[in-house]
This record gives C-alpha cells, sequence and structure tokens, in this order.
C-alpha cells in the first residue's frame, strides 16, 4: 500500500498543523536552492513566481514562444472559490464536499480540503496582481454558478477567465525574471530526469530552435507540464499539449495514478469531418443560462426554432430535476450520448444536442426593462436588449461559435457535443505533492490528487493554482530544507552525461526510422483507437481490443515513422514524433488502468457496471483506492494501490435528482 | 450545412532560419472542404509535403481557438487574414472561392526576426513585460477581494485592455512596425486599476524605454493596428498611453 503522508490530527487542522511545523529554509540558504519547473501554465508561473519570491533560484521551462501561451490560457467560464460573497450557504466545507462527491469519491480528502482552504486566498491574490475578474454595478466581485453545486461561487472574467489568471501569473513570472530570480527558458522541452542517488537533480531539455540538449541542474524538479487529454487526438488541448515531461519522470519511477480518469466535457462544437485538427469548447458556464435539448419525436426533420415547446426534451432537466441543466459533467455527457445513440441527435452527423439561449435571452430582456424602469416596450426590443445582456456576459464564445460553424448562435440554437477536455488522472503524489520519485514534484493537471474520477467545473484552475501558490512553496521548502547540506552538481557529473546520451540516442532512432508515415498520422490512428474504446463508455472486450491495436500501433510507428528535417535545427515534426511515442505508451496504460478497475466512477464508465436508469455504478468495497501504476518496463506495470479513507464524508451514491 | 469543396494555390514564404534568404514557393492544394480551418488547410498541405518527402512549412500554432496568441500569418497582406476581430487559427475556408491563390507571409518588423518559415521570435513583448508590466505583490500579501470595490466601467476598461492576447499582429499591421497598441493595452490594464496606481509612473517610463531599445519603430496614429487586432484593443489605449507617458515624464524629477 502506497503511503500518502497525509498529517494527522483533525481534518480542519491538518493543513494549518503541517504549515506550522514543516520545515524552513532560511534566507540566505534559498540563495543557493536551484529549482527546476517545467511547464509555465497557471501552476508552473504560479510556482515559478512564488518559489522565486521566497529567494529560490528558480529555472524555468516552456515549449512556447513564451510562457503566456501555455494552455492554462484557454480556459473559460470560472475558478471557483469558497468566499461565500453571495451569501447562499458556501463554505469550506461545502466546496470540498462538492468537490469529494463530484470526483465520485476517489479522491483523497485531506488533499481536497486543503484546496478548499486556500481557494479564497486565491482570488485575493489574484485581485492584488491586477486581474480584471467581473464585476457588479456596485464594484464588487461578481459570481455565477457552475455544474455540481447549488451555490455561486465561480469568480470569472468575461469567457476569458484563464487567459486573465495565466496572465496575472505570467506577469507576476515575468517579475522574476527582470529582477534576476527566475531564468526562462522558452522553446524548450524537457526530454528527461537526472537522477543521482535516487533522487531527481535535474533534467536534459532540448532546446527547440538549435535541437541542442541541454544539462540543468536542480534540488528538485517540479513537474507543471499540464493533461493528456491529447492522446485522444481530437481533444479541447491545445495542440502542444503533451504527456511527454510526465511520461519520462513515469518511466524513471514516478507511479501514474488513475489515468483511466479522463473528463469528456458535454458542450463542445461537435466533429465536422476528418479534416479536423482539434475541438472547441463551449464553456459550462454557458449551461447557467442555456438550455439543452434533443426532439422528442423520432425522425424529426423541422429547424430547431420551428419545434415547438411540447415537441423538445430537456433530457438533463427530466432526469435530474434538482440540478438539472447543472449537473457534472461526466453525467452530462454520458446523457447527452445515450440520447444521440437512441437516434435523437440532431444537425447533419446526428452526433449533437441543442443548447439553447432563447428562454435566457427573454428572461435577460425583461430583467433589463424592469433595471431601467422602462414600458410599453414591444417583444422585439426585450430581445433586442436580452441578446445585449447574454453578449456582455458570453460575447466571446457566442462569437467563437459562430467563426467556427457559420452560424449565429443568438439566433438559432447551439448544436454542442461531448469532447476531451481534462484529465484527472497524472503523476501519483503524496500530501506533499511529491511523486515516487524523492525531488521529483508534480503540480496542476499534470497529478492525479484533487478531482477523483470527475473533475467539477472551475476547479482546474483553482487546483493549478492553489498548487502553485500557496501549497509547494510550503511542501517543496519543506524536503529542501534537508538539501542545504548539498551543493549544487555540476553537470559534468557522469549521471548528466550519460542521461543526455540516452536522449539523444532516442533522438537519433525515431529520425533513422526513414520511413513513410507522419507523426500526425500515428497520432490520429491513436486517438481513434482510445476514443472509440476508452472514452465514453468502456468494456472489456473493447478495452482488451485497444490494447492490442495500440501494441501493434507503436510497432509500426517505430517502424514506419518518417521526421522531415534534421535533428540539431528547429524541427517542429520532430518534437512532435517525440510527443506521440510517448502517447502511444500512455495510451496502453490507459485502457490497462481501465480494464482493471471493474467498476463504474465518474468520467470512468464501464458498461458492465451500471443502474438500471444507467448511471454509474460503483464498487467501494473492491475499488475504493488510487491506481498507482509502476513502469517495469515495455508493455509491463505493476499496480500500487493507495486505499482512499473517508473520515469526514460518508461516500454513497452520487444522487444530483 | 453542406460542405463544398475547393482547389487553391498557396504562396507561402519559405525560409530555413534567421540568417537564410527567403523567397516564395507556390503549391497546389486540392479538395479543401469550406467547412476546414485555415490551419487545417495548412495541415493538409504539410502531411503532404512530408509523404512527399519534402520539408513542411513551420508555423506557430497551439491552442486553435484563438485564445492563446501564437498562430501568426499574414494573410493576402493582412495579419491574421481577411476576417475582423479574429485570428488565423478561427479563419476559415468558406473566406476563400475555389481557384483563389493565397499569399502567406510571416509577421515583417525588424525587431520579430523570423526562427523559420513562418515562425518568428517574439521575445521582445516578454521583455517589455519583464520592464513593468506587472504589480509588485508577492504571493501572500494580498488582502480580501472585496475590501477595493472598483467601479464597474473602470473594470470592464481594464479588462477590455488586458484581453490583449500578444500576438503581435499590431505590430504586423503597422508600416513602423510600432509596438504602441500592445505596450499601450498593458499600460491602460494596469493603469485603470488601484492596484496598479504606487507603480504608475515607473512602469510606463521603463516600458516605453524598453520597446525602444528594442527597436520597434514610431506611432503615427495611422490606426492599422486596432483594424488587425483580434482582439479588437481599442487605439484610446494609446491616448491613455501618451498620457501616462507624458505624466510620468514631467513628474518625474
Amino acid at each position: 500500500m502506497l503511503d500518502a503522508k497525509i498529517p494527522s490530527g483533525n481534518l480542519d487542522d491538518k493543513w494549518v498543523d503541517y504549515k506550522g511545523h514543516c520545515k524552513l529554509v532560511n534566507p540566505a540558504n534559498k540563495r543557493k536552492m536551484e529549482v527546476i519547473i517545467v511547464g509555465t501554465g497557471l501552476a508552473g508561473a504560479s510556482a515559478a513566481a512564488s518559489m522565486a519570491e521566497l529567494g529560490y533560484k528558480v529555472k524555468a521551462f516552456c515549449f512556447q514562444d513564451s510562457p503566456r501561451r501555455a494552455h492554462s490560457i484557454a480556459a473559460q467560464g470560472g475558478i471557483n472559490a469558497a468566499k461565500n460573497y453571495q451569501n447562499d450557504g458556501d463554505s469550506i466545507f461545502r466546496l470540498f464536499y462538492d468537490t469529494i462527491k463530484g470526483g465520485d469519491y476517489r479522491s483523497r480528502e485531506a488533499n481536497v480540503h486543503r484546496l478548499a482552504e486556500v481557494s479564497a486566498n486565491i482570488i485575493d491574490q489574484c485581485v492584488a496582481q491586477g486581474v480584471p475578474f467581473a464585476r457588479e454595478y456596485g464594484g464588487l466581485l461578481s459570481n455565477r454558478s457552475f455544474g455540481g453545486t447549488q451555490v455561486q461561487r465561480t469568480f470569472y472574467a468575461a469567457g476569458q477567465t484563464g487567459q486573465q489568471l495565466l496572465i496575472g501569473a505570467y506577469q507576476a513570472l515575468e517579475r522574476q525574471v527582470a529582477l534576476g530570480n527566475v531564468t526562462m527558458h522558452t522553446r524548450h522541452e524537457m526530454l528527461d530526469i537526472v537522477k543521482i542517488d535516487g533522487k531527481a537533480k535535474g533534467i536534459i531539455a532540448r532546446n527547440l530552435i538549435t535541437g541542442e540538449l541541454e544539462k540543468h541542474f536542480g534540488h528538485a524538479v517540479l513537474i507543471c507540464s499540464g493533461g493528456y487529454g491529447n492522446v485522444y487526438y481530437l481533444s479541447t488541448n491545445a495542440m502542444g499539449s503533451n504527456v511527454t515531461a510526465a511520461w519520462k519522470a513515469h518511466k524513471q519511477g514516478a507511479y501514474f495514478a488513475n489515468p483511466c480518469f479522463t473528463q469528456i466535457h458535454p458542450t463542445c462544437i461537435p466533429v465536422s469531418g476528418d479534416h479536423q485538427s482539434k475541438l472547441t469548447l463551449m464553456s459550462e458556464s454557458l449551461r447557467n443560462d442555456g438550455r439543452i435539448w434533443v426532439p422528442k419525436n423520432l425522425g424529426e426533420t423541422r429547424k430547431a426554432n420551428d419545434i415547438p415547446e411540447v415537441d423538445r426534451d430537456y433530457f438533463l432537466e427530466r432526469r435530474y430535476p434538482a440540478f438539472g441543466n447543472l449537473v457534472p459533467r461526466d453525467v452530462a455527457s454520458r446523457a447527452a450520448k445515450e440520447r444521440c445513440d437512441a437516434n435523437y441527435g440532431v444537425g447533419t452527423s446526428k452526433q449533437a444536442v441543442y443548447l439553447d439561449y432563447a428562454a435566457a435571452i427573454e428572461r435577460y430582456g425583461k430583467i433589463e426593462v424592469s433595471k431601467q424602469r422602462l414600458s410599453n416596450t414591444s417583444d422585439e426590443q426585450i430581445i433586442a436588449m436580452g441578446k445585449e445582456v447574454v453578449k456582455e456576459k458570453y460575447g466571446n464564445l457566442f462569437n467563437m461559435y459562430a467563426k467556427i460553424t457559420g452560424e449565429n448562435p443568438y439566433e438559432v440554437p447551439m448544436r454542442i457535443y461531448p469532447a476531451v477536455h481534462y484529465t484527472m488522472g497524472g503523476l501519483w503524489v503524496d500530501y506533499e505533492l511529491q511523486t515516487t520519485v524523492p525531488g521529483l514534484y508534480a503540480l496542476g493537471e499534470a497529478n492525479f490528487s484533487e478531482h477523483g474520477a470527475n473533475r467539477l467545473g472551475a476547479s482546474a484552475l483553482m487546483q493549478g493554482l492553489a498548487d502553485g501558490y500557496f501549497v509547494a512553496p510550503y511542501t517543496v521548502g519543506n524536503n529542501l530544507a534537508d538539501e542545504i547540506y548539498n551543493a549544487a552538481i555540476p553537470t559534468t557529473h557522469p549521471a548528466f552525461e550519460e542521461a543526455a546520451k540516452k536522449v539523444a540516442e532516442r533522438i537519433a532512432s525515431l529520425k533513422n526510422i526513414n520511413g513513410k508515415q507522419s507523426a500526425e498520422s500515428f497520432h490520429k490512428r491513436l486517438g481513434k483507437i482510445i476514443w472509440n474504446e476508452c472514452g465514453m463508455s468502456r468494456n472489456e472486450a473493447g478495452l482488451k481490443q485497444a490494447i492490442a491495436d495500440v501494441q501493434a500501433l507503436k510497432k509500426e510507428f517505430w517502424s514506419d515513422l518518417r521526421i522531415p528535417g534534421e535533428i540539431n535545427e528547429y524541427n517542429p515534426e520532430l518534437d512532435k514524433a517525440n510527443r506521440v511515442a510517448d502517447f502511444i505508451e500512455l495510451g496502453e496504460l490507459m485502457c490497462v488502468d481501465a480494464l482493471a478497475r471493474e467498476e463504474s466512477c465518474g468520467g470512468h464508465f464501464r458498461e458492465e457496471y451500471q443502474t438500471p436508469e444507467g448511471e454509474a455504478l460503483r464498487d467501494d468495497e473492491n475499488f475504493m483506492y488510487v491506481a498507482a501504476w509502476e513502469n517495469k518496463g515495455a508493455h509491463e506495470w505493476q499496480l500500487h494501490k493507495e486505499a482512499l479513507k473517508y473520515e469526514v464524508i460518508k461516500p454513497s451514491q452520487r444522487n444530483y435528482k | 450545412m453542406s460542405q463544398n469543396t475547393m482547389n487553391l494555390k498557396v504562396k507561402v514564404w519559405r525560409q530555413k532560419n534567421a540568417n537564410a534568404q527567403g523567397a516564395f514557393v507556390t503549391y497546389d492544394v486540392a479538395g479543401i472542404s469550406d467547412e476546414m480551418s485555415f490551419l487545417e488547410m495548412m495541415d493538409i498541405l504539410n502531411e503532404r509535403l512530408i509523404t512527399e518527402g519534402g520539408d513542411p512549412v513551420a508555423f506557430d500554432h497551439d491552442c486553435r481557438e484563438g485564445i492563446c496568441g501564437m498562430c501568426s500569418m499574414y494573410i493576402n497582406g493582412k495579419p491574421h487574414g481577411p476576417w475582423q476581430a479574429n485570428t488565423t487559427c478561427q479563419l476559415h475556408m468558406r473566406a476563400f472561392k475555389d481557384g483563389e491563390t493565397i499569399v502567406i507571409e510571416p509577421w515583417r518588423a525588424n525587431s520579430f526576426p523570423i526562427v523559420k518559415d513562418l515562425t518568428v521570435d517574439r521575445s521582445a513583448f516578454d521583455r517589455i513585460i519583464q520592464a513593468g508590466g506587472y504589480i509588485s505583490v508577492n504571493t501572500g500579501n494580498a488582502v480580501d477581494g472585496n475590501s477595493l470595490p472598483i467601479e464597474k466601467q473602470n473594470a470592464d476598461d481594464a479588462f477590455a485592455a488586458a484581453m490583449c492576447i500578444g500576438c503581435g499582429a499590431c505590430v504586423a499591421a503597422c508600416k513602423n512596425s510600432s509596438a504602441m497598441l500592445f505596450l499601450s493595452a498593458k499600460v491602460s490594464h494596469l493603469a485603470l486599476l488601484p492596484q496598479g496606481a504606487p507603480e504608475r509612473k515607473s512602469r510606463v517610463l521603463n516600458m516605453v524605454a524598453q520597446m525602444d531599445k528594442e527597436g520597434f519603430g514610431s506611432c503615427t496614429n495611422t490606426g492599422a493596428c486596432e483594424a488587425t487586432c483580434p482582439k479588437e484593443i481599442s487605439i484610446a489605449n494609446i491616448a491613455r498611453l501618451n498620457k501616462e507617458y507624458l505624466g510620468a515624464s514631467l513628474s518625474a524629477q
């Protein structure tokens, strides 16, 4: 059994006690300690800024041309915090409870409680940095609601919350660059962890402009490289998002936890054809006001606006009256799939449902009429005013939809379908966010910790920033306190030389395959296998087939890949090939994990295990654990279990009815 | 929606690296659906180049939903192409007609040296931010978020300026390669908020100095930047920047 090193004591006191008793590093010693941070999204940028402010020497790496590009920037809807500004009954406990329940009781109580505790500090910190959150006329912060909750605790900046939070963290990071406390390496990709005496002591990074391999020492290494949703090829992730840094850590001994826990987001723009390179999310915040429906009658041919109320099936409101359109993502996605599988889908592909704003536009129009004390307003005026309100709240999302589909969502309902969005699984970490390799940490989406089997909306931004601003600075420091006796190791050390040599050999072997097919084409094929068999629903036969298919694809990849260009130059195809090679290995592990977890929970839906109503059927007796996989060589993994002990919350079947 | 397919020519700037001589090369791309995004059309071209043993066209792109600011193509004489308030990645092929020749160039500016083909180096923008584009508040220093009410109009205006994605289209559109719209967006974002007040003067002076040091040109208020900005950042921000700069210069002594 794995030990998560959860502090003893009452749940409410654990983090306070930890902070009060953890070891500290004095300012003079901090200046001698070097910290490597891989990835500069919300988790990485906030950690880099905060660690540098404390006085550590930070080296940060990102593959993009600037840390401001990290994919956190695309997060739309908002960030949760237990501020209770709305006086609607929110509290740290309620945020904690909602997150545990939303995660279908597969996350760790102590971590989630800590997340809820620091959530309020995050909002304060971001406001102080100048993040322009939405405000009310009185000048105070505005909130909205997200799925899986009955309070309004989500802070937002139109549909660009991730952008604004990332820019805040990015600016804090660049300030530390200017002060000389952070050395920023853009267009660099981490290609291996260097271990000395079993501890992580540095990385090998490839300069993506020159192709040169660089050796970097660090007393600690923080992996903040995001999730692995791009294993499906089509996802809402950015094109460059990849699992490589996390996978290299895994190959060096870090266990990979719950890889089959992936999140399929219910509201995305549907696939339009084989050419599709990525999918675009329509923020969950749209479910605040939008209503999701399909036609009630099979073979409906009328246009959406011509279908009368009586012939519409608002299936989420019908099935889940208590939460309605705001059920958690896994539940909403499966419900949409169920309707489409039963042939009620809409659009040319029939793989879509409607997200309708007509009712919201009318409602907001009427509110405006009262606000502005108008009388004798026509229906058209009310609708026009309603559209203005909707535009202010969701304008950028509606524009995005119009650009992609060529349809006007203010006039006709949007067509949406579930798509891969987030990965709850990731590197296994203990309470201190340390992996099973000493000195190696994982923050943000790259770790597995807070969201169990399903993440609630507006919680990813919260977790990334919690880890970076408020958790890692304490927990990494606690371990660095023991490192003050160890001087920096020169990168001429044989361990660095050997690691660099291995990376160079791997790149050369990829390049020397000299086959016929592009990395992209392999990636597409991998994505199809994983989406079909390890996507929204899974079964034993399909998973076994997928494992065989992925293994065969791996063989083909390593015998028929073509990488144009040279190794020692700017070569995006080489970068991609490196990443696809890792995705293929991860894909196999996802299926292995999904096969081993003989229950349904959260985003992991095994067809064999469901209630008569088609809801996920957990098996707490046998599967209430974190599945942490240790790499044992090609196609081989050993399962380690971390038992999940619920001391405060009593797990029950999730009920959103 | 029905799909139409078209056959096009793309005339692309090819340049092996920063020091090499560049030139236009024309490629035929056939069977392009009008539902494709512009970059998906480029993917198809690259896939073909790779299978034919050629060198694919290098271009920056990442989120493909118009927010990361990475994509940067100068299409038919306009940064990000023909659509208003749009990034290259959001441009779709229904903007073009069958048989058309599309000319694609990188951002052209001395301060954005070419890395390869359509990829340029925009690290000058990061260095401008390093010169003062932040509020100096360490983690843990913050007071309660609601202890400082901010007038909604100011908050909204600050947000409108903060929407800048740092893509550099403003520089590419400007005949002088000026970075004033980018710079003014950041100065405005922070100057409009009370949190930004303590560093207001040093911020604008230092950021302008860094912009000049990077070699960006002067602003002549032509407005090409505003017209091309994918996030419709207003040129009024440049007026605010000038006011901030003047005020700071006069009181700096």
